[in-house]
């Protein structure tokens, strides 16, 4: 993707209502539990997200990361615990609401269909139709077309609309997740380790791409369990740990060594204790950081 | 990605727009060869049957009795299911009609009623898979037990005369011949048309192909998973209640066990049509000719002067050279 334009004359307004200012709650989580089959993954869960900022989410496999993104993405229901867009209550979210309401995610797995054109990928579960759900195809193929060359920066001639996923390579895959999250006007963009299977370079772009996010008055979540991918592109660092909050460290007051110290220690114990740094004025403003935990 | 990603994949080079075409109807060049092909050698080895238009006739009035299921079949392929119950369906439809047509004399009303026990039968199949959460082949081996079981209580094992039909224009509108040539056929053009319409430009068909590539996906960007399956099968529960309907009125006769032998022919026309057992692959047209392939052959063995006795290994060649010829050209044509 060489540029990061979310906003397009195809893509639909965006939904929802209410002042959109830099800095307001956009998103928020309070208490939620999830288990699967008795298995506590998520548990007193506190999370939030402002307009404009980027959140970090780390932690260790299984620490209720992808757990966590789905439900926020409607996905999965929490078993306890209330989600809030834009300081309303949301209950029962779906995947279908989570979208109106401008979340969009770029999945791990990628979230694609395979044997399907590039086309059909971009407009799964939101075609353009008419009333009678007929699908106005010539439009999607030259939005699609033009996406790719000017979002995806595919100008080779032998990648059409019409081409399947197949025929594409993993970070070309990655650009059709991406484009296709940002085509739709996005409020909240969530990004599921999308530097997984990536090339240095790629990465690169990709935590351009991030900053890019930021600097348009959406806001992010990028998920990651490699700190260094994460800290530059991240205004507050959020640990998971076993399905709990670690700590919410701002990353204007947390240098990386810090912050890779606190992730050793939470991996070992569990939590972070500030007191044992030995550093007052750190301590104090960790304990600030923790205050949301 | 990007600009450099984009220019270096020098594999890719060098395809044309005519290969794009190629390998986009790859599936269904191949089985439209395949099929001029087979009609070639029936021309050649029995002129006096395949020039005529005697056997045309009579391929428009029987193939439809399974290719319009069939139709309805493809897409639930496509999403990834099967329905193995529908000539059970065929049946069971018939039972809604015999009824209806005996208590109100309507012959109408009956083709009303046996089309809504095949909604009705489709929607329990749809539930069970759905709601319950179990693979469709599973479901659908036991429904279609349960289907003909309860046609067969229900009708304590009768067969009915339906002579009285006769002259009715309600099953004119089934059977009768406008321009020679058999409303059995005009009905499945209409049902073929109406079942490309909503696999290629319609949000069910985009939903359906979507969830037969891949759920997690599908589940992922919110598409309506349930509720898609669900349709396709009381589609063709509908389908099937019809094409037992045309089967039954143009014998002027309803049997219990009616339908039966459509099981096999109707799930080769889908495959032979190049629709992939995996779903997320298929298409109408491979299935409106996959299906006047299988219901040419039967004909064209005896025309050519074979007994009847070559006919299931004929049946079973031309089956595993078509499949086969499909995973070949996808292999080719899709890396």
């Amino acid at each position: 993707m060489s540029t990061a334009r979310a906003a397009n004359g195809d893509a639909p307004a965006g939904e929802g209502s209410g002042p959109r200012q830099r800095g307001t709650r956009c998103l928020e989580l309070r208490g939620v539990h999830k288990s699967f089959g008795g298995v506590r993954v998520l548990e007193d869960v506190d999370f939030h997200l402002d307009r404009g900022e980027g959140v970090g989410l780390l932690g260790d496999n299984g620490a209720g990361k992808s757990t966590l993104i789905k439900i926020i993405t409607g996905y999965h229901q929490p078993d306890r615990g209330s989600l809030l867009f834009d300081g309303r209550e949301v209950h029962d979210l779906t995947v279908q609401k989570a979208r109106e309401l401008g979340v969009e995610t770029v999945y791990q797995e990628r979230a694609l269909a395979e044997q399907q054109p590039l086309w059909r990928n971009i407009f799964i579960g939101r075609d353009i139709t008419n009333r009678a759900g007929i699908l106005d195809v010539a439009q999607m193929r030259r939005i699609t077309e033009r996406l790719m060359t000017e979002e995806m920066g595919f100008t080779s001639a032998v990648l059409t609309p019409d081409t399947t996923v197949t025929g594409l390579s993993g970070g070309e895959r990655q650009g059709l997740a991406i484009v296709r999250a940002l085509h739709f006007e996005a409020e909240i963009i969530i990004l599921d380790e999308p530097t997984m299977g990536l090339s240095l370079k790629e990465t690169e772009k990709l935590l351009h791409f991030v900053e890019g996010i930021r600097g348009k008055e959406k806001s992010a979540i990028f998920i990651d369990h490699n700190i260094f991918h994460v800290y530059s592109v991240a205004d507050r660092i959020v640990i998971l740990d076993r399905g709990r909050v670690a700590g919410d460290f701002p990353t204007s007051r947390y240098k990386l060594d810090e912050l890779m110290d606190i992730m050793r220690e939470v991996a070992s114990t569990g939590t972070y204790s500030p007191d044992r740094r030995g550093n007052g004025a750190a301590a104090a403003e960790s304990a600030e950081g923790l205050a949301s935990a | 990605m990007s600009a450099e990603t984009a220019a270096s994949p020098g594999k890719r080079a060098g395809r044309s727009a005519l290969t794009e075409y190629t390998q986009r109807y790859a599936s269904q060049i191949g089985i439209t060869v395949a099929f001029l092909l087979l009609w070639a050698v029936f021309i050649v080895l029995a002129p006096g049957t395949f020039t005529s238009d005697l056997i045309y006739k009579s391929f428009a009035q029987t193939t439809p009795y399974f290719a319009i299921v069939a139709m309805a079949l493809t897409m639930v392929i496509v999403a990834g299911d099967i329905d193995l119950s529908f000539p059970s369906i065929m049946a069971l439809g018939m039972v809604g009609f015999v009824w209806v047509w005996d208590a109100t004399g309507s012959t109408a009303l009956g083709v009303l009623s046996a089309l809504g026990v095949g909604a009705a039968a489709g929607l329990f199949n749809g539930l069970v898979v759905t709601v319950v959460g179990l693979p469709s082949l599973v479901v659908t081996i036991g429904t279609q037990f349960l289907f003909r079981g309860l046609t067969l209580v229900l009708v304590a094992g009768k067969s009915f005369a339906l002579v009285d039909t006769r002259g009715d224009p309600a099953r004119e509108l089934l059977n009768a011949k406008p321009f020679g040539i058999p409303m059995e056929f005009w009905w499945l053009l209409l049902v073929a048309a109406i079942a490309w319409v909503l696999l290629n430009r319609h949000r069910l068909g985009a939903n359906t192909y979507i969830i037969g590539d891949n759920k997690q996906t599908a589940g992922l960007m919110g598409i309506p998973i349930a509720r898609t399956r669900i349709i396709l099968f009381v589609l063709t529960g509908v389908a099937a209640a019809l094409a037992g309907m045309m089967n039954s009125l143009q014998i002027v006769n309803f049997y219990p066990n009616m339908g039966s032998g459509y099981l096999l022919p109707t799930l080769a026309a889908v495959f032979v049509g190049g629709t992939s057992v995996f779903g997320g692959r298929g298409s109408i047209y491979g299935t409106f000719i996959g299906a006047f392939m299988i219901g040419g052959i039967a004909a064209g063995i005896i025309a050519v002067g074979l007994t009847d006795f070559w006919t299931n290994l004929i049946y079973g060649a031309i089956i595993l050279i078509s499949i086969s010829i499909h995973a070949i050209l996808q292999r080719r044509f899709q890396r």
